[in-house]
Formats: structure tokens, C-alpha cells, sequence
């Protein structure tokens, strides 16, 4: 380098090459690839309306893999969304019978969502406590409630306005619950890229202590993220119990690992402070794709789970061993 | 009396590191029996020379000479075989395993099959225990002992290998003023064991309490050498400091405005206590002390990170609350710490974004970033700086100590603040960011801002403070200016020595 001028370029690379080099672009790779091979593989594969069917094999997931992912890249982690999903739905089944709206219930599953979060970012930002011992924690609790109150029974007898949520189309094969998806993966995408509040989650993520120092409200911050991801498994409970039409204790369980799946196979750390909502939405098809794949195959559900859990200890392993074997 | 041979020596040692000179042709001899003190300031060498004796560092040249004979140090293994043991602040050890196992690790008795020997185990280590005096069951947890029994073990471990040179780095630092005695004794009986003992102290009363020879360093350069009763409390500080400290600090004409920080009653339970000062715009002002007097935790509290038990913080005459860093931030305070990798910068970053951090409101707009003005504000800063990157999206970590420091510097100058606390703003930096640094607080001073420099370096603190408070023991002790700033007067304030 010259010693006289050391003029200090803006960037070397640009961000769209930057991009063309990134993991959510081996992902689209992928997905393209699964979407090939399924086409081959069954014939009832490329039609309208069984892609669209295929979309609700993530939809509800994706929702709160979006908040996950950037709960994940600020450091923290939230095992217990799948029993909002099923607290949420329990006190709408409770309100069902006796006599609340649709408006009413949707009210419900949002303030349960917000609640159970709210509890766990008490817990870990005021307590200080780990937030996978909390949420460990608060996923047995949860769940534990809904079985208490409903034990062996089911809610039944939703209102049909309420079957809209899971069940109806906005414009031909588009459902709703796909639709919010799109929306909801705008929103998140902006608020992780381009707004100061998700520059703050990747400043904490990367070095909590540094984003202390440079006086960001770290707690403040990690409180949210818990709000916003209880809020979204609310969502994903009226959802899912639109669509299902009934409440069981067992609903969605099982659902916290596949979310942290799709948010890690969407290439976000699971250490915190790196990761992308495109890289999420990617993962959300490429899972849902996968699962419809195989169950238009007939493949029985536990063989689909070790597929899944094979594919995501290879994408984790893949990366490492492609810096190593470049290394060498 | 004739001259006992050295046990251990070193003979014309220099180490470099890329970059550093950190040793330079420095002598040492250790002889039976007899307690060597190792005097000088931070960064004179003093570790570095610990590492050397203990296998850790290699010397780029010199010679090694045990009983005469030259020999090399390879591994920490090599220097234990030669019976060399070292005694540190931070000597590691394991909370959840027993004092017995913690004082034999990695050497315990063996017995059939190689499995450890318990009951040898622990009759070893109770008699090492009772030898130099603790009180301590071997058969504890060591979580469940408190900070000077711990320190006990640790000294137990170090003489677990049979030794003949013993080290002691800063052994008093943690203790109290009885086990301080104890530890004395302790030194006595090693003597008296016609062991070599090197001993590394701040403390000048306990250096002429207990040692018989002195090594002085200054800037990893050897000194001096002598017999401590040839010698008063002055000789050794001025061999410790002496030298010219103004030809390479910015010259300057401080001009002074209103008082812009106040500070009163400013206590913390357990780091320092009845603080009190003000500062005045264009002013700098040097706050020196030993390691440990409380400077650090002062500032942070100063920045709202640890929470003081009482005290008032005035900003231009307003009593301001502050509670946390944003609160300092947005009162003007900011605080460039000493720690950049873990606490100054966000280094897996790029530049730009470390740089608007903390002034994201001012780039963006509701809420929305704007990069374009991310840039505009980063290249500002780092321009006046100076930075060598290439480019501002380079992320920090890849950046050389004095470049990320300019990052940690340029970052807080952008939210505009009034007062500036620097935290050792130039350790560990090459020589040609340390000048950048300096000129440009004196840069900073004339444009009116407040600074506050916490430093450890003499020269530093004298050369660039236009007042300087001595702190010792969580207390300002001494406020130096005008001719009183020797580097005498503040060596004696900072480790309490009476005048004379």
C-alpha cells in the first residue's frame, strides 16, 4: 500500500457478491435440488394444490423460527414455544366453551403468547438466569398446565369464523397461513437488516459485554426478543388450532426442535451473532419440502425424523469441514 | 563472608515479540538462602522474565546458567525438573477438587495399576500443609476455602515440586495484614532451607522488610544490582522512573472552561472509597496508581456499569443519575476501556458499525438504518484518526492493537461527548499509535473536551496530564501539579512510602 495516502475504501466487496458467496445461497441450491428430485419421485408432486397443502408443513413453524432466529443470534434460545403453542390453545378452547368470539379467542392466543414470553424474559433478564435451564423449565410447566386442565379430553366446537385462520384461502391456492408467512418474513427480514434494533441484536450476540460498554440496553433488548417470540408461537397457536379444530395437551409437541432446526439450518449460529431471516425462509421450504416429499413417498414419520436430524448435523458439519479441507 | 555461588542466573537475556522489545541484554542472579527483589514499573519486564525462568518463554538470546552450567528451559516441565517453582497472583486452580489433589496434580503418588495413591496423597499433603504452617484439611473441596487459605494452597503446590528456586509474583496482593506475616515467616523458613527466592513486589515496605539483594528494570532494560542495605527508598525509585519524560509528549497551552464534571461522596462496598474531584473543559486529568487501586472500577462506575453505594455525579452543574452506560452516554460521559477486545469493540463487526454503535440514532431514521450516512459518520472519525484498514467494512478483529483502538476512540468521539474517561488508552500499542493517541488527546483537550487518562505508565501520566489524582487502595490519596509532578512523588504516594 501506498505510505503517503492511505485513502480507507467504504467496502472491497459488494454486497451483492458478498451474497452470491453466502450460505443462503447453497441453501436455495438445495432446495432447488429437493424440489427436482421430488418432482422425479412422485408424480403427484408438482400440482397446485398439493404444493400449496405442502406449505402448511412449515407455515406455523416458520412464524416462530422467524422471532427463534433472532433470539438465537442475540445468544439466547427458547425451548419452551411449542407449549405456548399448547397454553395458548388451551385457554382458547376454555374460552370456547364458554362462549367467546372469534375476535375474542384470537385475543386470547396473542395474550397467552405474550404472557408466557414475558415470563420467560423475566426470568432470564431480571434473574439472570441461563435461558435454556429457563425454558427447559417453562416448557414442562406450560405443557403441564394444559394437561392438568384438559388431561385425556379435547376443546372442541370452535366457531366457524375461527376456521379461517388454518383452513382459509386469500386468492386461489394461496392460504392465509402462507400469506402471513410472506408477511411476517418482510417484517422480521426488516427488522433484522435494516433497522438499529437488529443491528443491536447482532452487536449483542457477538460480544455481550462490548454491547454493554457501548451503552446498548442489553436487557431491554433480550426482554423483547422473549415478548416477540411468545408472541409469534400465539400466532402459530391459533393457526394451528384453526386448522387442527380442536385443542389436545399434546398439540405441537415436539415442535421447539424442529423450530431451532429451520433457524440453524437457515444458517444462523446457534452460538449467536450471525444468521439471516432469507436464510430462515430458505430453510422453512427446504424442511417443508423434505417432510412432503417423503410422505408422498410413504416414508413412516420416524424414518422422516432421522432424515431430518441427518440433515441437519450434516449442514452444521458441512461448513467445518469445508474450511478445514480449504485449510489444507 | 565470600559470595555464595548463584543457584540460578541469567546472563545478558533479551526477548523480542514481533514488534516489542519486551527484554534487553538484562542480568539476574538468584543465590541459596538469600530473598532477590525484582523492582520496577508495569511493563518493565518483570513477567516476562517470570515466563522466561518458568519454560513458558523462550529467550531470543542469552544464556540460562543453573549451578554455572548453561542449560534451556523448553517446556514448563523442564523448568519444574530443575527445581524452579513460581508462586503467582493468579496461580490456576481447580475449585471442585480436593486441596490435596489440587497441591499434587499432574504429579500425585502413584500406586498399583498407576491409579492415584490416596492415603500417600493425602499424608503428603498434609505434610506440606503443616510445614509451612496452614491450617487447612487436605481432604476439602478448595471452593470451600476462602481467598488466603487458596493462596496457601497454591504456595503448598509450588513447593510440592521439590524445590530450589521459588518465585513469588505479587504474593501479598490478595492477602491480609496477619497472613501478610505468615507469609513472611514462611519466606524466612525457605531461607533457611538455603532456597533461592526471587521475590516481585510494588510494595516498597515489604521489599526492605524482606529481601537481601535488589534487581532494578526499567522498560525491559537491567538497571541496577546491589545489596538492599546499601540502598534507601529513593536510590531504588529513582533507578525505577529515572529518565527524561517530556521530549516525546505533544507540547501544550491548555486553556481551561467551566467545570464540566463533579463528583462527591462517590463510595463502592468493596473497590474505592469518598471519591472526590471536578474537572474542568480542555483539561486533563491523570489518575495513576498501582494495580488494583481501584481506577478502573472508579471509571466504570463513572460510566454507569457497576453501581456505586452512595455518591453524587454533577454535569454542568446538574445532578445526573446514571445507572447504566446509556444513561452515561447520554449525558455525555464515555468511557474507552482498557479491555478493547472483550469491552471496547464488537471485533467480529466490521469498522463502520463498531463506529455507529452507539450513535445509531444519529444515522439513521426512525429507527431505519441508513448506510450511506453509517459510512459518512464512520469515515469522519476514522480519518481524523488516521486508521490504516482496508476498508471500513473490514471487521475489527483483523486489525492491529493500535488501529482497533483507534476504532474504540473514533466510536465514542462520534456520539459527541463532553467528558472522555481513556483507560490505559495506550498498552499494549506500537509506539507510532501510542504518539497518534497522544497528540490527539492533546487535540481533543484544545477543542475543549474533558478527559480523564487513567494510566499505569509514569512518563504517560506526567507528560500528558495538566493535574494528576494518585490513587491508592480504592482512596485518592494525592492530587500532584505544577513542580511536585515527579515521578518520585507519585511512586511514593501510589505505594504509601512516608517522605524521606
Amino acid at each position: 500500500m501506498n505510505s503517503t495516502s492511505h485513502f480507507v475504501p467504504d467496502r472491497l466487496q459488494s454486497p451483492l457478491a458478498r451474497r452470491l458467496k453466502s450460505w443462503e445461497t447453497l441453501l436455495l441450491g438445495v432446495a432447488v435440488a429437493i424440489f427436482i428430485a421430488n418432482s422425479f419421485a412422485s408424480p403427484y408432486f408438482l400440482n397446485a394444490w398439493n404444493l400449496s397443502d405442502a406449505t402448511f408443513n412449515f407455515t406455523e413453524k416458520a412464524m416462530i423460527a422467524f422471532a427463534m432466529a433472532l433470539l438465537i443470534i442475540s445468544g439466547e434460545i427458547d425451548l419452551s414455544v411449542a407449549s405456548i403453542i399448547a397454553l395458548a390453545s388451551t385457554a382458547m378452547g376454555a374460552a370456547v366453551q364458554l362462549g367467546v368470539g372469534t375476535p375474542g379467542l384470537v385475543a386470547i392466543g396473542l395474550g397467552v403468547g405474550l404472557a408466557a414470553g414475558a415470563f420467560n424474559g423475566f426470568l432470564v433478564t431480571r434473574l439472570g438466569l441461563p435461558s435454556i435451564v429457563v425454558t427447559i423449565g417453562t416448557m414442562s410447566l406450560f405443557r403441564g398446565i394444559a394437561f392438568i386442565v384438559l388431561g385425556d379430553q379435547a376443546y372442541r366446537g370452535y366457531p366457524e369464523s375461527f376456521a379461517y385462520f388454518g383452513q382459509g384461502y386469500v386468492w386461489w391456492v394461496l392460504s392465509f397461513e402462507l400469506v402471513l408467512f410472506a408477511v411476517l418474513a418482510v417484517i422480521y427480514g426488516i427488522v433484522l437488516h435494516k433497522t438499529n434494533f437488529g443491528r443491536a441484536i447482532y452487536a449483542i450476540g457477538n460480544n455481550p459485554t462490548g454491547a454493554v460498554f457501548s451503552g446498548i440496553r442489553v436487557q431491554r433488548v433480550k426482554f423483547t426478543l422473549f415478548l416477540l417470540t411468545g408472541l409469534m408461537s400465539g400466532i402459530a397457536a391459533i393457526c394451528l388450532t384453526s386448522r387442527l379444530g380442536s385443542t389436545r395437551p399434546s398439540i405441537a409437541v415436539g415442535w421447539e426442535l424442529e423450530v431451532v432446526t429451520m433457524v440453524v439450518l437457515g444458517g444462523v449460529s446457534i452460538l449467536g451473532g450471525s444468521g439471516s431471516i432469507p436464510g430462515v425462509v430458505i430453510a422453512a421450504f427446504v424442511m417443508g419440502l423434505v417432510t412432503f416429499g417423503l410422505g408422498l413417498l410413504n416414508v413412516p414419520g420416524i424414518v422422516m425424523s432421522i432424515f431430518i436430524g441427518a440433515m441437519l448435523i450434516a449442514v452444521i458439519a458441512l461448513p467445518r469441514l469445508w474450511t478445514m479441507w480449504r485449510r489444507h | 563472608m565470600t559470595e555464595p555461588a548463584p543457584i540460578l542466573a541469567l546472563d545478558g537475556i533479551t526477548k523480542t515479540f514481533p514488534g516489542v522489545k519486551a527484554l534487553s541484554d538484562v542480568s539476574l542472579s538468584l543465590f541459596p538462602g538469600q530473598v532477590t527483589a525484582l523492582v520496577g514499573e508495569n511493563g518493565a519486564g518483570k513477567s516476562t522474565v517470570v515466563k522466561i525462568l518458568t519454560g513458558i518463554y523462550q529467550p531470543t538470546e542469552g544464556r540460562i546458567l543453573v549451578d554455572g552450567a548453561e542449560t534451556r528451559f523448553p517446556t514448563a516441565q523442564a523448568a519444574a525438573d530443575a527445581g524452579i517453582t513460581a508462586i503467582h497472583q493468579e496461580t490456576v486452580l481447580f475449585d471442585e477438587l480436593s486441596v490435596a489433589e489440587n497441591i499434587f496434580l499432574g504429579h500425585a503418588p502413584r500406586g498399583r495399576f498407576g491409579l492415584i495413591d490416596w492415603p500417600e496423597l493425602m499424608r503428603k499433603a498434609r505434610a506440606l500443609l503443616d510445614e509451612i504452617g496452614a491450617e487447612i484439611d487436605p481432604s476439602h473441596k478448595l471452593k470451600d476455602l476462602g481467598i488466603a487459605n487458596k493462596h496457601l494452597v497454591a504456595i503448598a503446590r509450588a513447593l510440592s515440586i521439590d524445590a530450589r528456586v521459588v518465585i513469588m509474583d505479587e504474593p501479598t496482593a490478595a492477602l491480609s495484614h496477619k497472613e501478610i506475616q505468615e507469609l513472611y515467616a514462611l519466606v524466612e523458613q525457605l531461607k533457611a532451607q538455603g532456597k533461592a527466592i526471587l521475590f516481585i513486589s510494588h510494595k516498597f515496605d515489604e521489599i526492605f522488610r524482606i529481601a537481601d539483594n535488589f534487581t532494578v528494570f526499567r522498560d525491559g532494560q537491567f538497571v541496577g544490582e546491589g545489596k538492599i542495605a546499601d540502598v534507601t527508598n529513593d536510590t531504588l525509585v529513582k533507578m525505577m522512573v529515572g529518565r527524561d519524560v517530556s521530549h516525546v509528549f505533544p507540547d501544550r497551552t491548555p486553556v481551561f472552561g467551566d467545570t464540566v464534571l463533579e463528583v462527591s461522596g462517590y463510595d463502592h462496598p468493596t473497590e474505592f472509597a469518598d471519591i472526590a474531584f471536578s474537572l474542568k473543559k480542555g483539561e486533563i486529568l491523570g489518575f495513576y496508581g498501582l494495580v488494583g487501586a481501584g481506577r478502573s472500577e472508579l471509571m466504570q462506575a463513572l460510566f454507569g456499569i457497576t453501581r456505586p453505594t452512595r455518591g453524587e455525579i454533577r454535569i454542568d452543574g446538574q445532578t445526573t443519575l446514571i445507572h447504566s452506560p446509556a444513561d452515561a452516554v447520554a449525558a455525555g460521559i464515555v468511557y474507552v476501556p482498557e479491555d478493547r477486545g472483550k469491552q471496547g469493540a464488537i471485533t467480529a463487526l466490521p469498522i463502520f458499525q463498531n463506529v455507529t454503535l452507539p450513535s445509531i440514532s444519529r444515522t439513521s431514521r426512525r429507527g431505519f438504518l441508513r448506510l450511506a450516512e453509517e459510512f459518512k459518520l464512520a469515515r469522519e472519525y476514522t480519518e481524523r484518526l488516521d486508521l490504516r484498514a482496508a476498508s471500513l467494512d473490514t471487521n475489527v478483529e483483523n486489525l492491529s492493537g493500535g488501529n482497533q483502538q483507534k476504532v474504540v476512540i473514533a466510536k465514542w468521539l462520534a456520539t459527541r461527548p463532553k467528558v472522555i474517561i481513556l483507560d490505559e488508552p495506550t498498552k499494549g500499542i506500537d509506539i507510532g499509535s501510542k504518539a497518534a493517541v497522544h497528540e490527539f488527546m492533546a487535540e481533543l483537550a484544545a477543542e475543549g473536551l474533558a478527559v480523564i487518562m487513567v494510566s499505569s505508565e509514569i512518563p504517560e501520566v506526567l507528560g500528558m496530564s495538566d493535574r494528576i489524582l494518585v490513587m491508592r487502595e480504592g482512596r485518592i490519596v494525592a492530587e500532584v501539579s505544577g513542580d511536585d509532578r515527579t515521578p518520585e512523588t507519585l511512586v511514593r504516594h501510589a505505594a504509601g512510602i512516608s517522605e524521606g
